[in-house]
């Protein structure tokens, strides 16, 4: 029977089925972060038991941390806490282990990839939902709980139900200054925040073919916004150049061998899914939600849906619209907004730096917009500047700030105030997400750019057509 | 973790008529900091049950006393969004051990049967006729009754049944965690990691 990518890739990684229950998936790689962590790590001393497989687990610190003088102590002394433990229990147990200040250090969905933990054909999991990223490479990755993660550390194996397929392929060319941010807000729209609950995707088409990397990793990430627990793209030659020679993939005849494996990792020819969805291309606009879920996204220059024209509760939908303070009917161009965040494990890679600073160069930031530019990663941070990157920033009047998760939750003083609107390139525009009271309006690099130097909502063609002429 | 063991739970219901209920409202992300698990039952729903000051929303259901049990119902698409397991913590933490509603995120749903709280997917209609059962009487009572895998609304007998698969029950009924079985499958573990390379 021909077989999916994903069946070949979860097939060969359960060590056994239980009746009438779950498999029993074994975990290539375990990425570690300091806030899901602690109590797994609790729970492995209460048992009396270690690490079984150190050499598969990588830690981090993103999650809860300052992004301006990370040189110094961490201030709030619960955050500095559960830094502490995630370095204690590294060290306990043989983690390698990249806190704040070391050259590795930085989103652990961006530092991955980077570093090469990240390869096809891999399970791949972390204490964060959105460890759907790295199916962007051809692996099977998804978000786990605490309990899981204390499965996997002390198991390196973890009990899941088989999930059903889902294909979701777009042909065709993407329109201009169509990102693959707005690719993502595009699908979720169409597929509500549940629309793919139970399924894991796979993206295929041209569309996905021809999108870089960092492109790729975007669209996967987005995939827990509509339910799924994670997609993937099939790996090609843009995956297989994009890791080769990094640290942590295989070399001389390992990478030979890996290729070989690699190669057979598609979907077969008349392999079936449970459910298939097909979108042009042509139809996708630069996207922006105006509403408390990533579901809730449009085309930039429609008007915000009816209550009666959506599908749901009337209640809820006037619920999140009270919320943000916008009406049904409402256009979102021109809308006042207050700030701007370019960051997070869904665009804070050297490609969305390089696209915002298309748009603001030459430009000055709006006065009314504070603007939080947070690189996924020192490397990032590193591209950013040898680029000359930092020097466009600098001269519109944007400062850049030290890698880590930032104001996309807003578990550090990056807060964005209630009441305020802020146009942010991360994952999730939920009630209070980015500050309590917080309003969120998700886009691409190229509409926050857009936003920051005009102060509005604003259609970013509209500033590229200015530097064509 | 170990928690209690679950077999038929009777009890009134918090009604919580929200669609797409995710796990930001269920515990913010400032209330992450802690490196144990407890306390957490205090920031539930933080920021719809107080106010900026901590003074309570009186509108918001748990801070209305009338309504008060073990089991949370609410609308559809419940516990979206992160993967934070502190969202099921707070939900057992404040006293529920069951959360019923017409769709369940994956994530929340598995957190929620590793950590004692059982999920409930009922259809919309069933879900309906429980929210009705409780606006007419705040003290009307569910039966969850795990081994049979029904729920029943006392008043009027309506019944459905519901589905968990048969290990998960297992270990709901038994107040087993996974890691218990994955520690007695250790040499199978054993022999597939060294078959597989890094």
């Amino acid at each position: 029977m021909s077989k999916t990518l994903f069946d070949k890739v979860w097939d060969s990684h359960v060590v056994q089925h239980i009746e009438n229950g779950p498999d029993v998936l074994f975990i290539d790689r375990h990425l570690v972060h300091e806030v899901t962590s602690p109590v797994a790590f609790l729970g492995l001393k209460n048992r009396g038991i270690k690490v079984k497989y150190p050499e598969r687990t990588f830690a981090t610190a993103d999650h809860n941390t300052p992004t301006l003088n990370q040189h110094l102590p961490v201030k709030d002394p619960l955050s500095a806490n559960q830094l502490k433990a995630l370095e204690e229990n590294a060290a306990a147990h043989n983690i390698p282990y990249w806190g704040l200040g070391h050259d590795k250090n930085g989103i652990v969905h961006v530092i991955g990839p980077e570093n090469g933990i990240t390869v096809p054909g891999a399970t791949i999991v972390c204490g964060d939902s959105h460890t759907s990223t790295h199916g962007a490479f051809g692996a099977i990755a998804f978000g786990i709980g605490t309990s899981e993660v204390e499965m996997v550390l002390s198991t390196q194996c973890i009990m899941q139900p088989k999930p059903k397929s889902m294909r979701i392929n777009i042909n065709g060319t993407l329109n201009k200054a169509v990102t693959p941010k707005d690719v993502a807000l595009f699908i979720i729209s169409k597929l509500t925040t549940s629309g793919a609950t139970g399924y894991f995707v796979e993206y295929a088409g041209d569309v996905f073919k021809n999108m870089s990397m960092e492109g790729r990793m975007t669209v996967c990430n987005l995939s827990i916004e509509m339910g799924a627990r994670g997609g993937m793209i099939a790996p090609d030659e843009t995956t297989f150049e994009y890791i080769k020679g990094r640290e942590y993939t295989p070399k001389g005849a390992d990478w030979d061998k890996a290729m070989e494996y690699w190669q057979t990792l598609y979907t077969e020819d008349g392999a079936s899914f449970d459910k298939e969805l097909t979108f042009d291309a042509s139809e996708i606009e630069p996207m922006i939600t105006y509403g408390t879920n990533p579901g809730m996204g449009m085309s930039i220059q429609k008007y915000i849906p009816l209550a009666e024209a959506v599908e749901g509760g009337v209640a809820t939908y006037k619920k999140s619209l009270e919320y943000m303070d916008f009406h049904e009917g409402d256009s979102m161009i021109g809308k006042p907004i207050d700030f701007v965040f370019l960051g997070s494990c869904t665009n804070g890679r050297i490609e969305d730096f390089r696209a915002f600073a298309s748009i603001v160069k030459g430009k000055k930031k709006a006065d009314n917009v504070t603007a939080w530019l947070v690189p996924g990663s020192h490397r990032v941070e590193e591209a950013i500047k040898e680029e000359g990157i930092l020097d466009i920033l600098h001269e519109a009047g944007f400062e850049l700030r030290e890698p880590g998760c930032s104001a996309c939750l807003a578990m550090n003083d990056d807060k964005v105030p209630a009441g305020k609107y802020a146009v942010s390139t991360s994952n999730r525009n939920f009630e209070g997400r980015q500050g309590p009271g917080a309003r969120t309006l998700l886009a691409s690099p190229l509409v926050a750019a857009a936003a920051a130097v005009t102060g509005k909502v604003t259609d970013p063609r509209e500033l590229m057509e200015e530097v064509l002429a | 973790m170990a928690y209690d063991k679950f077999e038929i739970l009777k009890s009134s219901a918090v009604p919580l008529p929200i669609e797409n209920v995710d796990t930001d409202q269920i515990i913010p992300a400032r209330f992450l900091k802690a490196t144990e698990r407890k306390g957490f039952g205090d920031n539930l729903f933080r920021d719809w049950r107080y106010n900026s000051d901590d003074s309570p929303k009186e509108q918001f259901v748990l801070n209305n006393p009338i309504y008060s049990g073990k089991i949370l119902v609410g609308g559809k698409n419940f516990g979206s969004g992160s993967s934070r397991e502190h969202a099921a913590w707070a939900v057992y933490d404040y006293g529920f051990r069951c959360v019923v509603s017409s769709f369940f995120a994956d994530i929340f749903r598995n957190n929620c049967l590793n950590v004692g709280v059982l999920p409930v997917q009922v259809s919309p209609e069933f879900l309906d006729k429980i929210f009705t059962a409780i606006e007419a009487d705040p003290n009307a009572e569910l039966e969850v009754n795990l081994p049979e895998q029904t729920i029943t609304i006392l008043a009027s007998g309506a019944q459905e049944s519901f589905e968990i698969n048969g290990y998960k029950k297992q270990n709901m009924l038994n107040g087993f965690d996974d890691i218990d079985f994955l520690l007695n499958i250790k040499d199978n573990i054993e022999k597939y990691a060294e078959n597989t390379p890094l």
